[in-house]
This record gives structure tokens, sequence and C-alpha cells, in this order.
């Protein structure tokens, strides 16, 4: 927690990107997240933290209603993006994804080649007018993904042929090439090994200076190192919602601090 | 004693060895199981093991040895005189053999006793009357070697009988004292009992291997022979087909390309027909049917695989092939001479394998992670988007698979050629005319009443060998894709 200073340092108020108000999920008969809100802001890294099951992976993934490829689930409440409803009608789940980035827990490229699979997103979208300028999407997203120096001879090269830390960071350029406003991260460092997951983590504080970044975790330490608000899921309720060097010196609720001392979870 | 009598007496034994044995080892350790080194059952099992297995092991070898065994000795004894000229000693031996059964039958029935059939100087005339009396089939007026060759023949097997069931009973009953004895608390029945099972295992595997060995050879062997009698380059690269049954040789021209290609092209159309419908039906149920709807359309589809060849068959000859003569026929675009062509058999045989394609494929799209469609949906592509290019991509090779199984299906088609494509042998281009296939030809070659010595019957091997190592080629190409793509997850 040697970061905490550092943490703390860029506590100042940012303009609000994701509102979220009452939000309700339902797996068929399973209330499984229970009257949540919160405010994602911009060009911040929010992470949420709780034990397994507790819904903050469920509750990530109705920010880009990703839970609507899940025939079950019933999603209820606002989520407002820039103050628009994400679940109004006239708005297209396509569409909104690709302003709203998705980086997965296990890395997951796609069976073709690195360059393909960062062109993979600008292609759907019709980014790139010509080749040229696909390529320099392509260079630029793996730049950002902190991998480019690592690949730039073997772009032809299959995505699958990599280690799992360049895997994922290929998966976060891959996210970054459709240039969204915020970035998702469901456990993105769980399959990696420590010297990868500091590379994603320095990769994800570099991130915040473009996006707004939510990142859910296993590791409170990884909430500390990298984020500046910390919301604590416990059962499906949001349990606590603030300031990262708040949450773990000094939380407010019981459970908050039992499950940083370790005592449940 | 009939063989039935001997493996229930087999068996018989083995169960009671089965008791003596678990009784002897509770005795052992004093009646407490807890002091045995397995559980009872096993030391009863060990000795039921050591006494059905030999026993049945000799059983079988002797039953396959016996008969090779009698044929040679009594071969033996028929004189070269006996064999008549364009006979064979083997012609002989099947008379001798037929008349042997026919005087076991004659007894049987009361029509002979024992003493007279084993007369060394019975009347010949007269034994040929009570065989026939007796409804026996007898070809020709048995002749005085043959009935010495038939006595023989028969006492021959009966002595051999009777040794091999005091053999056997032997063997059980030393099997069974063999397992009783080792019985003690000390000993590793479970050990032994599972290593016996798992030989018997390994039995029941190498069963099947040696069949399709042994198949393999008899091919083999018969295609050697028509390769004596008929030049293999003209067999592989003349291009007509016209075999004549009256003729030796030849007069036959007897190529295998017209054969090959008709295969091929009915192949083809088969696969045109079923590769997209197949595929497309398995994208439909894997990706974008409910799952009520998919639990009821995929047996359906599967119902279709069920369906015998035959009645394929049928259906191309009695609905398809009048439906595109009434079409592409005189009366219409006047392309089509007669209900059975390519077409009618590729069309049906492409509906019979869409199942195939569809179910394989929709094991492989379903394999396909949903991590993989999860990343797509995550950086905002549509399902098509992420079908057409994440979901198939990743699943090709295992499509591919799919598609050359199917393919080596089509080849081997029988029916359905038989009653859809006609039986002539043709290099066309045309699909709307008749053409025949490799395997057709196999059945036509083989049902006629031809000497099965000629090069007409024999090329039926050879025909069959060539499709063998096709289809074989084929599966081989195919595992080696299907098993390439499941390293790509795992």
């Amino acid at each position: 927690m040697n970061d905490m200073s550092r943490v703390e340092r860029q506590v100042d108020t940012k303009e609000i990107k994701l509102e979220c108000r009452d939000c309700q999920v339902y797996y068929g008969d399973n209330h499984a997240i229970k009257d949540v809100n919160v405010d994602i802001e911009d060009k911040t890294v929010t992470a949420f933290i709780g034990p397994s099951g507790c819904g903050k992976s469920t509750f990530l993934r109705c920010l880009n209603r990703m839970n609507d490829t899940i025939d079950i689930a019933r999603v209820e409440g606002s989520f407002k993006l820039d103050g628009e409803d994400i679940y109004d009608k006239r708005v297209d789940p396509v569409q909104l994804r690709a302003k709203v980035g998705m980086v997965f827990q296990k890395p997951n490229p796609f069976p073709k080649s690195i360059y393909d699979n960062v062109a993979y997103g600008p292609r759907i979208h019709g980014l790139a007018k010509n080749k040229a300028e696909l390529d320099e999407i392509v260079e630029k997203s793996l730049r950002r993904g902190a991998i480019w120096e690592e690949v730039k001879d073997r772009l032809h090269a299959p995505g699958t042929g990599l280690s799992g830390g360049q895997q994922q960071r290929l998966c976060i350029a891959r996210a970054v090439a459709t240039e969204p406003e915020v970035l998702l991260m469901d456990e993105p460092c769980s399959a990696l090994d420590p010297i990868a997951t500091a590379q994603v983590e320095e990769l994800i504080d570099d991130l915040r200076s473009r996006y707004s970044v939510v990142i859910v975790t296993h590791s409170m330490q990884q909430a500390a190192r990298v984020s500046q608000k910390t919301a604590f899921f416990h059962l499906g309720n949001l349990v606590e919602f603030g300031e990262t060097g708040q949450i773990f010196t000094n939380p407010e609720d019981p459970r908050t601090e039992s499950y940083i001392t370790g005592r449940i979870g | 004693m009939p063989i039935l009598w001997l493996i229930l007496i087999v068996f018989a034994i083995a169960a009671v060895g089965f008791f003596l044995g678990r009784s002897r080892a509770l005795h052992s350790s004093g009646g407490d199981s807890r002091g045995l080194h397995s559980l009872p059952f096993y030391y009863g099992a060990n000795v039921a093991l050591k006494t059905a297995v030999p026993a049945f092991g000799l059983m079988i070898i002797w039953l396959l040895v016996q008969p090779l065994y009698v044929n040679s000795q009594v071969s033996e004894m028929i004189p070269d005189s006996a064999v008549k000229e364009g006979s064979s000693r083997s012609l002989v031996m099947a008379e001798v053999r037929r008349t042997a059964s026919g005087l076991n039958n004659a007894i049987a029935q009361g029509h002979l006793t024992e003493d007279m059939v084993n007369n060394a100087r019975a009347d010949i005339t007269d034994m040929t009357q009570r065989l026939k009396d007796a409804g026996q089939v007898v070809t020709a007026e048995i002749t005085q070697p043959v009935l010495r060759a038939a006595q023989s023949y028969r006492t021959l097997t009966s002595t051999g009988y009777s040794i091999m069931n005091v053999g056997v009973i032997l063997v059980a009953l030393l099997g069974a004292g063999a397992g009783w004895l080792q019985t003690s608390s000390e000993y590793r029945a479970r050990n032994v009992v599972e290593q016996g099972v798992s030989v018997l295992l390994f039995g029941a595997a190498s069963i099947a291997i040696l069949t399709t060995i042994g198949i393999v050879l008899s091919l083999v062997f018969n295609t050697w022979e028509f390769f004596k009698l008929y030049p293999a380059t003209e067999f592989f690269f003349g291009t007509t087909w016209a075999p004549s049954f009256s003729g030796r040789g030849g007069s036959s021209s007897l190529g295998i390309i017209p054969l090959l290609w008709g295969t091929f092209y009915i192949s083809l159309v088969a696969l045109l027909v079923a590769v997209p419908i197949g595929l497309f039906a398995a994208i439909y149920l894997s990706e974008y049917a409910s799952p009520r709807v998919r639990s009821f359309a995929k047996p359906m589809l599967e119902v279709l695989a069920g369906i015998p060849t035959i009645v394929y068959g049928l259906f191309a000859l009695l609905t398809v092939g009048p439906l595109l003569l009434g079409v592409f026929g005189d009366e219409g675009l006047g392309w089509m001479k007669a209900g059975t062509a390519v077409m009618t058999a590729g069309l049906v045989m492409g509906i019979m394998l869409i199942p195939f394609v569809s179910s394989l494929s929709d094991d492989i799209i379903n394999a396909v992670p949903q991590a993989m469609r999860d990343g797509s949906y995550g950086l905002g592509a549509t399902q098509s988007e992420t079908i057409r290019q994440v979901v198939l991509p990743a699943a090709l090779p295992g499509i591919v698979g799919a598609i050359l199984l199917a393919a080596s299906r089509a080849i081997g088609e029988t029916m359905i050629v038989v009653l859809g494509a006609g039986a002539a042998a043709r290099l066309s281009l045309n699909p709307f005319e008749a053409m025949t296939t490799v395997t057709a030809k196999i059945v036509s070659q083989l049902t006629g009443d031809a000497d099965f010595a000629s090069p007409e019957a024999l090329v039926a091997f050879a025909l069959g060998m060539t499709l063998f190592i096709l289809t074989l080629g084929l599966n081989i190409f195919a595992l080696y894709i299907v098993r390439k793509y499941r390293e790509q997850y795992e």
C-alpha cells in the first residue's frame, strides 16, 4: 500500500460520467442487485470490491448492457451516461458498447492475428477511411495498451500465441481501439501472474488520463493501488462508496471494515 | 454333448468356485472380513475368473483349430484319382462335409443307424438312396472314397469334441482348484481380479481391431488375385466400364475412372445441398434459436439421420426423380431423359447428409467459448457480426472436419445411388444423365451368378479397396483437422 499517498493526492471533484440510481437486477427469481446508487466520475478509476457472488460483476455488466445477452436477467433503475438513459428504447446496445468498452476476466483474444484483433472494433464501426488510417489506429491502440514494443514486429502472428499478460494487454488495446468513453474491467488481472499484473495496473493508471475506468477486483491491494474511488458490495447491496483512501483507512460501515481486515469474504 | 451344455457346466463350476473361494477366505481370517486383504467378493471372483477364463479360452481355440485339423487329415485320405478332371480337392472336400452332415441328420431322423453309417463295407447305392429318402441334399452319386472320407470325418469330429469336453471341464476344475488353494487372508485378490478385468477389456478392444485388420487383409488378398488376372494400369486408368459375364478376362474392360467420376459427381451435388443447409441450420440452432425451439428442432433434424437409406432411395426413385423429370425432362427444359440421374441421387443424398453436417457443426459452434462472443459483444459487435467474424472462423476447422466426414459418408453411400442414379457407368458433365458409383457397381458385380475366380467378380474387391483407401484417407484427414482444432482452447 505504498501507493496510498499518491492515490490520496488525486482526490478532487470531477464531472460525473455515469449516474446509476435505484438499480435492481434479477436473475430469474434471484434478486442479485438491490437499490444500488453509484456515480462514476470521468477520468477516474473506480474499483468495485466485495466477496464472491456479491453482485459486483453483475452490476458492471449492467453498465454496457452485457446482461442483455443473458435471457433470464432483468435490469431496473436508471443508468445515465452523460445524462442519457442507456436503457432507453432508442439506445442501440451495440452502439452503447462501442462507447462503454469492456475487458474480461480471462484474456479472450479472437483466433485472429494481433492486427486483426485490434482492428476488429474499428472495422465494425467503420472508424477508418482507409488502410493507412486503420494502421494508425491499430498502432495507437497498441501503444495505449502498452504492448506495441513487444508485438510491432509480429502484428500478423496469431493473438492466441501471446503470453497471458500480453493477451490481456492486447484485449485492453482492442477495447481502446473503438475510442470508448468508459472502460469496464472485470477482474482483469485474476488470470495473470504478479509481473503481468503490475504491467496491467500501470496501464490502468495511464488510461485514467483519457477514460473513466471501472474495475472489479478481488484484490484489495489492487483496488488500493489503482483506484481513486471504491465501492464495497455485499450480498447484492452497495455497502459503502467513497474515496479509496477513506474506505481503506477509515471505513464508516462495520461490514466494510470486517471485509478489508479479512474477517468476512 | 452340445456346446451349450459345456458352457453351462463351466459356469456352474465357476459359480461353485465363487462361493467356495469366498467362504475359504472368510474362514482363513476367522470369519471377520476386516482381516482380509480384499473384500470377500474378490476372493470368490478370483476363483470364478480362474475357472472360466482358461476353460473358455481353450474351448474357443479348440473350436477354431479342430475343423482345420480334421479337414487336412481327411483331405489326405482322398486319393488323387477321386478328384475328377476340372474339379478340385476343395470341391471334393465340400462334398465330403455335405455327406458327413447328411449322415448325421439321417441318424438323427432314424433313417440310418450308427452301425450302418460306420460300416466300412456299406453299400454305396443303398446309402445314397437312404440319404435321399431322409431328405438330405446329395448332389451326385456318392463314391466310395467320398463315403470313406465322410465316415472318418464324422469320427474325427466327434472324437475331437469328446476330447474337448473332457479337456475344458478338466481345465475349469484345475483353475477352480488353483484359485481355491491360493485363497488366504494375505492373498491380494482385489488386485488380481482388477488385472483380470483389464485383460478382458483389452480383449474386447482388440476384437474390434483384429476384425478390421481381417477385413482389410481379405480385401488386400482378393485385390491381389484380381491384379494377377487383370492389369492394374487398365483398371486405374481405363475410361470404360464394360464387364462381360460370358467371356473371361480380356473381353471385359474394367476401368475405374467412370465409376470414380460418378462417385465424385454425385457426392459433390450431395455436399452442395447438405453443406449450406446443414451449416445454416446449425448456426440457427446454436446461436438464434430459443431453448424451446432448439429442444424441439434438434431431435427432429436428427430423426433424418435415423431413416434407413433404402427409404431415401425410394424417395429418390418415386418422388424426386419424377419431380425433376417434370421440370427438366422432355415436357420441360428437355435436359433430362429419365428420372434416374446424378441430380436425383445427389439431391436426396444431400438431404440425408444434412443432419450429419448440422449436428456436428452445432456441437462445434457450441464449443466456441462464450468468452469469444462476450469479447465481440463488448466491442459493440452485433450478433451476426460476431457469428461471421469470430464464431465461424474459430469453429472453421471443426466444421471442415464435419464436412469431410459427411463427404466420406456420401462416397460410401449405395442404396440411394442404385435407386436414384441408374446403373450406367458414364463419363459426362451433364448432371441430368444417369451415372453410377463405385459402391453401386460392387453390388452389381457380386450379385450376379459370376464365378468368384473371374476378374469380373474379383474386381469388386479392387473397387472396395480403392473406396476403402479413399474414405480412410478422408476420415484421417477429418480427424486430424478436428483434433488440431480441439487443441486451440484447452
